[in-house]
């Protein structure tokens, strides 16, 4: 048996028969694999999947800072969403809703009696407070199953308040998982809020940094670089990112995608409305930033900003040159598990390469298949009925925005040598016994864990301390452990020094107490003297 | 920090900002997970089960093991039995716990969902149980959450039998695993013998030793829940936490109860030493006493440094109730006394504390949020705030020392092993707010005013 099968035995038949396509190990011969992804998961396997919710409130809509986000529900959702993510936000004039919590906090009589009333007494009493120039209502479980009209509300409030209103139907029990949310929260943008602003562009080269939730401070870091260069970065979806940014989104040269689960819909409807080309960018892991920066140079094939670009990384491999020695010299050779939300798996990987450490385990809690595989197998997936009861839009082009910012040759030209308009999947960078798991549960990490011991395990919190019980060190990399930023050249300085801290704590000598080790009872034999 | 928080106070009806509590479900899972081999199961969509374990997680700084029966839109419309009975045969063969404790979500209580009947009509493997409990989150708080799955435990579990068993039952209320500990140190030091339901320590404490036990050492055991019928008595600690599981265990096997605050401060924990010792018989032993003296040592010692500063305290009811009693022997001015938890006892006991001990111009309230609390302290200041990682927005906000006690902490270290009960809880406590309060006196201090000895 190889590991994969060891991992399958356990299960029943029913569960085996599900399961065994969700976890897949490579050759050595790099055949292309397929794995299934982004169906249901079988109920008491103990996933570490949320939910349709935490997808759209908590992932996509939470991070923008001038939003009031009114969860529509019971307190829970909005509780366990509040201040959670780490998607950090400063905002100059101090409007920033991102330390508090909305809800409405619905009551039995709520649900029994319905309760789009409180939802339209609460907007009115967010008005009165805070005044926000836009609110977006999220639903949980049972908003959906009563039936409130929450576009209805959204309605009212925008006619009654001369404001923006989205209301977002993001029930918990859409969907698979948190994926349907994003989906969800990449509609409602592309709906109601991108194209509705006119803010004229400052730079000749523009951008926005899509799929980057400023967790720890990368998209600032990502930001900073970019802007260094000199592009004009419009938005950001939505890390730090405004509802008044995002109006003019439709505005910018090009979108670079950096998380490409959660908001690859807003990247190619964008492509449809706008005529915006993407590039899948990757701004985690040194080498990858720089790929993508030429990429991106590439693209406006200006040779000053070429000329800037190879400065910008010049200037900045420098700076964090002696480091990156130091620590591929400490962490070389170590092997990992990443299990990381929607690209990051794949992000990560290249990061440890970096510094010389091979990953032997990877996976998302809720990837598609385009995520492993890459984009060309779009048309191969079936879209099952829990996929296909998430809205998909019809895009047209815009009469009045549309505009190709370079021409078909070029564009068919670079299509050839970089990611535009592709993601190649996490697969292809994998390979030689290493193991890939979709929908990865507590019983499976625990069987890894044994089967191929991994020198350190990133994964989140919910199987952080059992994997550090165990013996392994454990990172958050949902969190960064409360650390970053881990963009760029000087985030993975970071992550290299805090996963060498982690790997060398001193803790990990002291597991086994001498007395363990050596007898500390003496004694005689027989009772003799 | 907080800039948007207006001084005015305007009433909401509807809108919660900035809530002090959460939802009925993670206070059944914390209840469960305090059962030997248990695994805490959550009836409704996969982000309430992730939501919850990850709080436990973040609190607890441990795993926090719980399944989920993974609704679909299909299953909203159709029902969860299937998705049910699904996860327990899944659960049995791939986790093999003991027992599996369900708990529902709004999701499943909105539907209707009957508990009842999808367990009957399980195939349970011999010698294994799956017991459940409805939690409404539109209902109460994560409080009543634990004690409803302290209910649903007693409900299908506990049997009095013809004969006692000779022991006191000890509900600890909704502490941590440290505050187990010490509860459970004092009965043993007053010779008693006692079952406490449920207890997470040993679960949610549990050493590092290289190995990974999915269910560790504590917890109340199956047995000992079936033998709650048969207790002499049950101390319910916290009464706005552990009288309903208490009335239950007395409706169904008549078993007595004396409801106690938690034992937070003196006169809480002289209270419930007395029960202990008249429980058992046994005087308490010098070594107790001993203890107590020095408590009351260090509050004489130290007196002056906090005497009749003003703290604001937040949290769980009981916990509040606990530490503004506890303030108040240190002759502080606990103004005002706060927890989202909508049950108008606690007003009610809050107002009758500033009564005991005097105290004029301090409000208490129910059904609350932190918003409102920080605008109460924007209109009139305190010294001090004692409460939930929540209020470290406020405390930065005003700039007043903050002293975490409660749940959930998820921005520190340490806290769930340590009391806040019994007289070294007391202690250490007092360590925390007089630190607190000292540490802010040096930093505040004109170089000049900077004293060496205080």
């Amino acid at each position: 048996m190889n590991e994969r099968e060891k991992i399958l035995d356990k299960y029943s038949a029913k569960v085996f028969k599900n399961r065994k396509d969700h976890v897949v190990q490579f050759d050595n011969a790099g055949m292309p694999k397929e794995i299934a992804a982004n169906s249901r998961s079988i109920p008491g396997l103990m996933s570490n999947r949320g939910c349709c919710y935490a997808g759209c409130k908590g992932v996509v809509l939470g991070p923008l800072r001038d939003v009031v986000v009114l969860t529509h529900g019971p307190i829970g959702c909005g509780f366990y969403s509040w201040g959670t993510r780490r998607n950090k936000a400063k905002s100059e004039d101090g409007k920033s809703y991102i330390q508090y919590c909305f809800s409405t906090d619905m009551q039995e009589a709520d649900i029994v009696f319905g309760g789009e009333k409180k939802l339209r007494q609460a907007i009115e009493e967010a008005m009165e407070l805070f005044n926000p120039s836009c609110i977006m209502i999220c639903s949980t479980c049972p908003v959906g199953l009563i039936g409130d009209d929450i576009n209805a509300v959204a309605t009212w409030a925008e006619e009654k308040f001369n404001i923006k209103c989205v209301a977002y139907s993001c029930e918990g029990y859409k969907g698979v998982s948190q994926s349907a949310g994003h989906h969800i929260a990449n509609n409602g943008l592309m709906k109601s809020i991108i194209g509705t602003g006119d803010a004229p562009l400052t730079k000749k080269y523009s951008v926005n940094i899509l799929g980057e939730y400023n967790i720890g401070g990368d998209g600032w870091e990502t930001e900073r670089l970019l802007e260094k260069i000199g592009y004009e970065v419009v938005s950001i979806f939505t890390g730090d990112g405004s509802y008044e940014a995002i109006k003019n989104a439709h505005t910018a040269n090009l979108n670079l995608v950096q998380c490409h689960r959660s908001i690859n819909y807003i990247a190619e409807m964008m492509k449809t409305k706008y005529g915006i080309d993407w590039f899948k960018v990757n701004f985690i892991g040194i080498d990858e930033t720089i790929r993508s920066l030429r990429e991106i140079a590439a693209y406006f094939n200006d040779p000053t900003l070429i000329a800037n670009t190879e400065k910008v990384i010049a200037e900045e491999l420098e700076e964090v040159a002696e480091a990156r020695e130091y620590y591929k010299e400490k962490l070389h050779g170590k092997t990992a598990a990443v299990f990381v939300g929607g690209s990051r798996s794949h992000h990560y990987q290249m990061l440890l390469a970096d510094f010389g450490m091979k990953t032997i385990i990877a996976g998302y809690e809720f990837a598609h298949r385009d995520d492993y595989e890459g984009l060309e197998v779009r048309p191969n997936v079936k879209v099952d009925a829990d996929s296909r009861n998430i809205e998909e839009l019809t895009i047209t082009p815009d009469d009045k925005y549309y505009h190709l910012s370079i021409d078909k040759e070029r564009f068919d030209a670079l299509k050839l040598t970089t990611e535009l308009e592709y993601y190649k999947g996490m697969f292809k960078d994998m390979g030689d016994g290493t193991i890939a798991i979709d929908d990865f549960n507590h019983y499976e990490t625990e069987k890894l864990l044994e089967l191929f011991h991994p020198n350190i395990f990133y994964s989140g919190i919910k199987d952080k301390y059992m994997i550090q019980k165990s013996g392994t060190p454990s990172r958050q990399m949902h969190s960064y452990d409360y650390s970053g930023p881990y963009a760029g050249f000087k985030g993975a300085i970071k992550f290299a020094s805090d996963t060498y801290m982690s790997l060398f704590t001193p803790a990990w000598q002291y597991i086994t107490p001498p007395w363990r080790m050596q007898p500390t009872l003496e004694g005689k034999v027989g009772g003799a003297d | 920090m907080l800039d948007l928080t207006p001084k005015k106070i305007v009433e909401r009806k509807a809108l919660r900002i900035n809530p002090c509590k959460t939802c009925q479900p993670v206070g059944a899972m914390y209840a469960a997970l305090g059962v030997h081999r248990c695994m805490p199961h959550s009836h409704g969509s996969q982000g309430c089960c992730s939501y919850h374990r990850t709080f436990l997680a973040r609190h607890f700084k441990e795993p926090a093991i719980a399944t989920t029966s993974a609704f679909t839109e299909g299953s909203s419309v159709f029902g969860g039995g299937s998705n049910v009975k699904q996860s327990v045969k899944n659960i049995f063969e791939i986790y093999d716990p003991d027992i599996i404790a369900v708990h529902t979500t709004c999701l499943s209580e909105t539907i209707g969902d009957d508990l009842n009947t999808y367990i009957q009509q399980m195939d349970i493997p011999e010698g294994k149980i799956v017991v459940h409990t409805n939690t409404p989150s539109y209902a109460g708080s994560h409080v009543n959450g634990f004690f409803n799955m302290m209910c649903g435990f007693i409900k299908y579990l506990s049997k009095a039998t013809a004969v006692k068993n000779g022991k006191i039952g000890i509900f600890p209320g909704f502490v941590n695993p440290g505050d187990m500990r010490e509860m459970k140190r004092l009965a043993k030091l007053l010779k008693t013998e006692f079952i406490m339901f449920p207890d997470t320590s040993g679960v949610l404490d549990a050493p590092m030793t290289g190995e990974y036990e999915m269910y560790p050492k504590g917890g109340t055991t199956i047995p000992e829940i079936v033998s709650l019928g048969d207790c002499e008595k049950i101390l319910a600690l916290g009464e706005l936490t552990s009288m309903e599981p208490a009335i239950e265990l007395k409706r169904k096997c008549e078993v007595d109860f004396d409801s106690l605050p938690l034992p937070i401060g003196i006169q809480a924990t002289d209270a419930y030493v007395m029960a202990l010792s008249h429980f058992s018989k046994q005087e308490v032993p010098a070594e107790l006493e001993e203890e107590r003296g020095q408590l009351v040592d260090i509050m004489m010692d130290a007196h002056a440094n906090f005497d009749k500063k003003s703290v604001a305290i937040y949290g769980d009811p009981d916990t509040v109730l606990g530490l503004a009693a506890f303030v108040l022997e240190m002759g502080m001015i606990p103004k005002y006394l706060l927890t989202g938890t909508p049950n108008e006892k606690f007003t009610t006991k809050a107002n009758a504390l500033f009564e005991k001990f005097g105290v004029t111009g301090c409000k208490a309230k129910a059904n609350g949020d932190l918003f409102e609390l920080h605008q109460w302290i924007k209109n009139d200041p305190v010294d001090l705030l004692l409460g939930t990682t929540h209020g470290k927005q406020i405390a930065k906000a005003e700039d007043i020392p903050l002293v975490r006690a409660g749940f959930p902490i998820i921005d520190r270290y340490v806290h769930s092993y340590m009391p806040l009960v019994g007289y070294r809880g007391a202690m250490r406590l007092l360590e925390l707010i007089c630190n607190a309060l000292m540490d802010r006196r040096d930093r505040d201090a004109k170089d000049e005013d900077l004293e060496m000895v205080m």
